[in-house]
């Protein structure tokens, strides 16, 4: 029981909800970077939302299958296809022994997300399935996927057991999108008039963008004194902004510390918007209340929630 | 000692900053709240990352609010007693300080003024506190460097820098644990595994450690690498 990979794209990496425990000692926690895309697909095929699965980046991946097998794509729409013919993204397809799924470029967003009903039978390293390519370390051999490798299946899944389970597909990212932030930690670093620039001016995504930052193109943000400070530690979303003054936004294989000066922090339920901006996307921040960036945090916990629920029922529907 | 002081780092995190200056007593007090933190199991806190001022905490706010947190780690913070620090716990982190192992070390001593033997006896006579680890897994900053070994950083940083080398960067000295970019003088390397992902601790040490470097020739480093490598901890009474 095995996905054979034909062809990796240019960085596909075995990732799940994050490695944590560790950051103390200076471990980024990585992990999907859209995890909220990540966990749908888990829960389409019946996994646990953490569950490890692909993260493709921009050109999807060629896989062939060695057993049936359950598949969920989500995040970008890479144009999936099983044997040629189109297979829809957000819903939960059977693949047979020799079937080979193939994908493209991504239309929209940055990142396509590949589930397999009962997970992907790899070793966890430091309690995590998450790919830290800085460090050689999880996912499989703790690097990105090449031709050839063989991912071994722990189970062999079909659509009877699991029923028909899919969602309405979330996977539109337009080219100009908005982010929310809470301002702090450090924005008595910044000037008003700085501030006003980073509230104000639409920014684009810069091709230097990774795993560990999302850089941004515009205007230079203005500081008081500098922008140099005594490292502490950083938070996913937190919105750097060194000397040259435009931010980068700290993503999954962030560095732990940093010593520059952070304007703002992207809210939780923004995060995965922020995932899918791909280069050329304009961004424009808006500063809300932590109370308003909780209740988005716990509205979209509770439609995950919801889509769970939904998928236990999905079986005795059939 | 300064009022603590909470910072919000968006709707997940909060920095409990506790001086605005490096200081050994603000440093201590802060590896107080984190094994304080991880000892408490607060239900929704996930971990912590202490700085070298700072500790930040990482929370769920759909199980914890920031108002119930700050109140818990305030209350957390009061039971801090000079007296009652852990006993410190000494790294003897074994490192060759021979040319083959050095290949800064010419320069270090030009721009010291000190002789190769005065640099090795001066960078191996203090035990380091590693104020907090960052920029690699395991990257130790480390205070207390005599500053007759100050040395500044490459211009042009190295594009690889192997596994285990002890540098000099500025005021600072450290050990790259993992083969890294970096710009530090390199006067030397450990073959002590300082991570290995294998272990239950991939690191060896803690933020709040101490380390001391001792030489060795690069016959011990050539017998000690690749070999299970027991290295020496001394626990010492706090100061």
């Amino acid at each position: 029981m095995k996905m054979t990979v034909l062809s990796p794209g240019p960085l596909s990496t075995v990732q799940d909800e994050g490695r944590f425990g560790f950051m103390s000692t200076g471990f980024s926690p990585g992990g999907a970077m859209d995890t909220y895309s990540m966990r749908i697909a888990n829960i389409l095929v019946g996994n646990a939302p953490g569950d490890g699965v692909i993260e493709m980046t921009m050109l999807g991946m060629s896989v062939s299958f060695s057993c049936t097998a359950v598949i969920a794509l989500t995040g970008a729409d890479m144009e999936p296809a099983i044997n040629g013919t189109p297979v829809a993204m957000y819903t939960a397809a059977e693949v047979h022994a020799g079937d080979i799924l193939s994908m493209k470029m991504a239309r929209s967003g940055m990142r396509s997300y590949l589930a397999v009903a009962g997970g992907f039978d790899l070793p966890y390293a430091m309690g995590s399935m998450s790919t830290n390519l800085k460090c050689g370390l999880g996912g499989f051999s703790g690097r990105k996927l090449q031709s050839g490798d063989e991912i071994p299946l722990r189970q062999s899944f079909s659509l009877a057991h699991l029923g028909n389970r899919k969602t309405e597909p979330e996977n539109v990212y337009p080219d100009g999108i908005g982010i929310r932030v809470i301002l702090g930690p450090q924005e008595d670093y910044f000037t008003d008039k700085g501030i006003e620039t980073f509230l104000n001016t639409t920014y684009t995504v810069s091709e230097k963008s990774d795993r560990m930052g999302v850089r941004l193109d515009g205007d230079s943000i203005e500081n008081k004194n500098g922008v140099d400070i005594l490292s502490d530690g950083i938070a996913t979303g937190a919105v750097q902004i060194p000397a040259s003054g435009t931010p980068i936004i700290m993503m999954a294989d962030r560095q732990t510390t940093g010593g520059y000066a952070k304007i703002a922090n992207v809210i939780s339920a923004d995060l995965p918007k922020m995932a899918q901006a791909r280069p050329g996307t304009r961004i424009r921040f808006t500063a809300v209340t932590e109370k308003e960036a909780v209740r988005l945090k716990k509205q979209q916990e509770q439609k995950l929630k919801a889509l769970a629920y939904m998928s236990v029922f999905a079986k005795q529907r059939g | 000692m300064e009022e603590i002081r909470f910072l919000p780092c968006g709707d997940s995190a909060i920095t409990v900053v506790f001086s605005r200056e490096m200081s050994e007593e603000a440093n201590r007090k802060l590896h107080f709240l984190a094994a304080q933190i991880e000892r408490e199991r607060i239900p929704g806190v996930s971990e912590t990352v202490p700085a070298f001022c700072s500790i930040t905490v990482y929370f769920d706010p759909l199980r914890i609010s920031r108002i119930k947190l700050e109140k818990k780690i305030s209350r957390l913070i009061r039971a801090y007693r000079e007296d009652a620090a852990a006993p410190r716990r000494v790294f003897l982190i074994p490192v060759c300080y021979e040319d083959a192992f050095a290949p800064d070390m010419a320069d270090v001593c030009r721009l010291t003024g000190l002789t190769k033997e005065e640099v090795i006896q001066i960078h191996s006579s203090t035990d380091y506190l590693i104020y907090m680890l960052g920029f690699l897994p395991g990257f130790p900053y480390l205070g207390g460097m005599d500053p007759r070994i100050e040395a500044p950083r490459l211009d042009t940083p190295r594009t690889a820098i192997p596994e285990g080398a002890v540098g000099i960067g500025g005021k600072q000295t450290g050990i790259y644990p993992l083969a890294s970019p970096g710009g530090w003088r390199l006067i030397g390397q450990t073959p002590v595994k300082v991570y290995d992902p294998t272990r239950n601790m991939p690191i060896l040490y803690r933020a709040g450690d101490y380390i001391r470097f001792c030489p060795i020739s690069a016959a011990e480093f050539e017998a000690r690498r690749n070999s299970a490598g027991e290295i020496e901890v001394r626990e010492e009474s706090a100061v």
